[in-house]
């Protein structure tokens, strides 16, 4: 965190001098940079290729009570300086159009077309302007992110149909599967073009299960904002929470107590556990292993009910609050995790060594829904999935948050990009969860856990985060008059890595989709919220 | 030979209904699951009921992969606009005798989206719903529970 610009923001703002004004730092490590509208593709360009700075989230806003526009905040991490250049650009409401970025900076295709859906700010020249989060059946003009949305004049939509891309050639058919799918899965229309058993494409229309979850939050107090932010999904329902909390905290410039920080750390480790655990079991699941499936689920089932003695919720809802938790977790309770932990890792490992040399499940994986470097790296894919490419970025070292700055443990990657690769990552990243939290419960100390944050001062911005089980969450939030929230916005990984799944399943036979979006297991309510 | 086409004509309509009354069905309930716009919280806890600690197979009943495989829906979600055909057709498509289970705050009464631009609020906004399974979400034992209580049978 610096005390004046850094020499990456001189250099910014020397380039594009005519373009660019710096408008100063928030919450410690945020540069904001006011930036014409027509500036953005150019200066976003620059920024990620030059500076290899990555699209980290974007934000649409409905300013218009505040100054009179719209506004857009792109927020490009920069991780070798753990800062955020933030390009801010007011959207006059007469034109309510910008010059997409997306040609330059393919990784903000989805925020655009979202801008599109919410707001009704139309990203001229993006390859993809057909509608994202709201279906085709909703009427023309509606965008229920702006203040003046009017929800009384919304009936029941018809179901319509969507433009699907098409493909040419009379050998080629088409497999629709979903939104209800034949196991116990969330609901999302995958739309394949086969040759036989061979993916030719894959097209996916996901927000099924958009709740509408910003719009909710708006108006209300920071509590039910936090309670919003731990039911936009349940198996990432905690790093939510962190991530939600620490936005708050981040505005406000809170001190949070070590020992809630300890203890945020071994949850946000417990939670990793159970997902990558259990993602274990149903990539084994994926190809009909069933010794893999009913261990990893066990071991998994452990792991809940370990969360619901330490917290009251397998899910680890309810313990976070603004400032700390709410209520705090003994050094009895502790040790006796650790004891029960040493156990299941130990079963973990003897699961994994069985599995990795298992000749018929690593002939299944190997080689099976490649996902290149080059894109994971254009569509800015996070997490294992990233990882398993040999983007070996992870969070909780490039952002420290939590104490994880004050923790030793290596980064899991590969290179391969397949299936077996994104398995690999996962059990490497169990063994160092189960080794963290072993540090965390030998060195956590005595303490408060809570320190109540003030009140914030309206429309105060600021950006939390946390590593979660599938990459890295961010949740923005703009607090309004008497202290509640003006704005919310929730990037879960899983939004960022749905892009990359018709890439990883292109050449692949269709019965291995499962395994391949196993392998990814992503969340379709954390994209749609 | 008539009988049994004829009644399979009308249809989906094989079996009486008698078997409705007794919430029944011969003690094997076969479970299609519909998610409608849940988190899915619930619709983990409903995979584990799969898993080798629950083993919801051991009392006989099982989920499906087809609706029209299955004598009882359970639904997740407060049911998102985008996902009400898929759920009225999916429950269209079960034959009857047929019980819908709502599980779940959302699924009960919308939960905490209930009034969202985005949400109808609650399963019984589309389809008749028969049972209530409350939580947030609610733990595979406390699903385990509703569901062989009304098996007339109690876990030991």
């Amino acid at each position: 965190m610096a005390a004046k610009e850094p020499d990456l923001i001189k250099l910014l703002l020397h380039k594009f001098s005519q373009e660019t004004k710096f408008m100063g730092v928030k919450a410690g490590n945020e540069y904001y940079l006011e930036v014409s509208k027509e500036a953005l593709p150019e200066v976003s360009s620059y920024l990620v290729k030059h500076l290899r700075a990555s699209l980290a989230t974007m934000i649409g806003n409905d300013e218009r009570s505040i100054s009179g526009s719209f506004r857009l905040y792109y927020y490009f991490a920069v991780e070798y300086e753990e800062i955020f250049i933030v390009l801010t650009s007011a959207i006059n409401p007469v034109e309510p159009a910008f010059p997409s970025i997306t040609p330059l900076v393919p990784s903000a295709q989805w925020y655009e077309r979202e801008a599109q859906d919410m707001f009704g700010l139309r990203p001229v020249g993006h390859p993809d302007p057909r509608r994202l989060v709201l279906h085709h059946d909703w009427p023309q003009g509606t965008h229920p992110l702006r203040k003046d949305f009017n929800l009384d004049s919304l009936e029941k939509l018809p179901s319509s149909d969507y433009p699907f891309g098409e493909i040419d050639g009379t050998g080629p058919f088409y497999v629709p599967v979903g939104p209800i799918h034949a196991g116990i899965i969330e609901p999302g229309h995958f739309r394949f073009s086969v040759a036989g058993e061979t993916i030719l494409n894959l097209e996916a229309r996901l927000f099924y299960t958009h709740r509408g979850v910003e719009k909710l939050a708006e108006g209300g107090t920071l509590e039910a904002g936090l309670k919003l932010a731990e039911r936009v999904c349940g198996t990432c329902a905690f790093s939510h929470s962190v991530s939600f909390c620490q936005a708050i905290e981040r505005a406000a410039n809170a001190q949070i107590p070590e020992r809630a920080l300890f203890v945020r750390t071994i949850l946000l480790e417990m939670e990793r556990l159970y997902n990558h655990i259990g993602d274990v079991g149903n990539i084994c699941a994926g190809v009909g292993l069933a010794l893999g499936t009913s261990h990893g689920n066990r071991i998994k089932e452990a792991i809940l009910q370990l969360n619901e003695d330490l917290t009251g919720s397998r899910f680890l809802r309810g313990i976070n609050t603004m400032g700390g938790l709410k209520k705090d977790i003994s050094d009895q309770q502790l040790a006796a995790l650790k004891t029960k932990l040493e156990q299941l890792a130990d079963d973990f490992n003897d699961l994994a060594e069985i599995l990795l040399e298992h000749d018929s499940l690593i002939q299944r994986l190997k080689g099976t829904g490649r996902l290149s470097l080059v894109a994971v790296e254009d569509l800015g894919v996070v997490g294992p999935s990233a990882r398993a490419s040999g983007c070996i970025k992870d969070w909780r070292k490039v952002f420290p948050h939590g104490v994880y700055g004050q923790l030793e443990f290596e980064v899991a990657g590969e290179t391969s990009g397949d299936v077996l690769a994104r398995l690999k990552v996962r059990v490497n990243e169990v063994k160092t969860s189960f080794d963290l939290i072993f540090q965390l419960v030998s060195q956590i100390p005595a303490g408060a856990i809570v320190q109540p944050v003030g009140e914030l001062v309206p429309y105060q911005a600021a950006l939390g985060w946390s590593e979660s089980a599938r990459g890295n969450n961010l949740h923005w939030v703009m607090i309004g008059p008497g202290n509640n929230i003006f704005r919310y916005r929730i990037r879960s990984a899983s939004y960022c890595n749905w892009p990359a799944v018709p890439l990883a399943v292109q050449g692949n036979i269709i019965p291995d989709f499962p395994l391949i979006n196993k392998s990814f297991e992503l969340c379709y309510a954390c994209t749609d919220r | 030979m008539l009988g049994i086409l004829m009644k399979s004509w009308r249809v989906g309509i094989v079996t009486k209904t008698q078997q409705t009354k007794n919430r029944n069905f011969g003690r094997s309930w076969h479970i299609r699951h519909v998610d409608c716009g849940s988190c899915n919280g619930c619709d983990w806890e409903m995979n584990a009921l799969l898993n080798p600690i629950y083993d919801l197979q051991q009392y006989g009943l099982d989920f499906v992969a087809s609706p029209r495989h299955a004598d009882i829906l359970m639904v997740t979600g407060s049911v998102t606009k985008h996902l009400q055909v898929a759920l009225k057709k999916t429950f269209d498509a079960t034959p009857a005798p047929k019980l819908v289970i709502a599980l779940g705050d959302c699924a009960s009464n919308g939960g905490i989206f209930k009034d969202s631009y985005a949400t109808l609020g609650g399963v019984d906004k589309v389809i008749p719903v028969s049972i209530k399974i409350p939580g947030c979400p609610p733990s595979p034992q406390e699903i385990l529970d509703v569901l062989l209580a009304q098996l007339q049978k109690k876990v030991v």
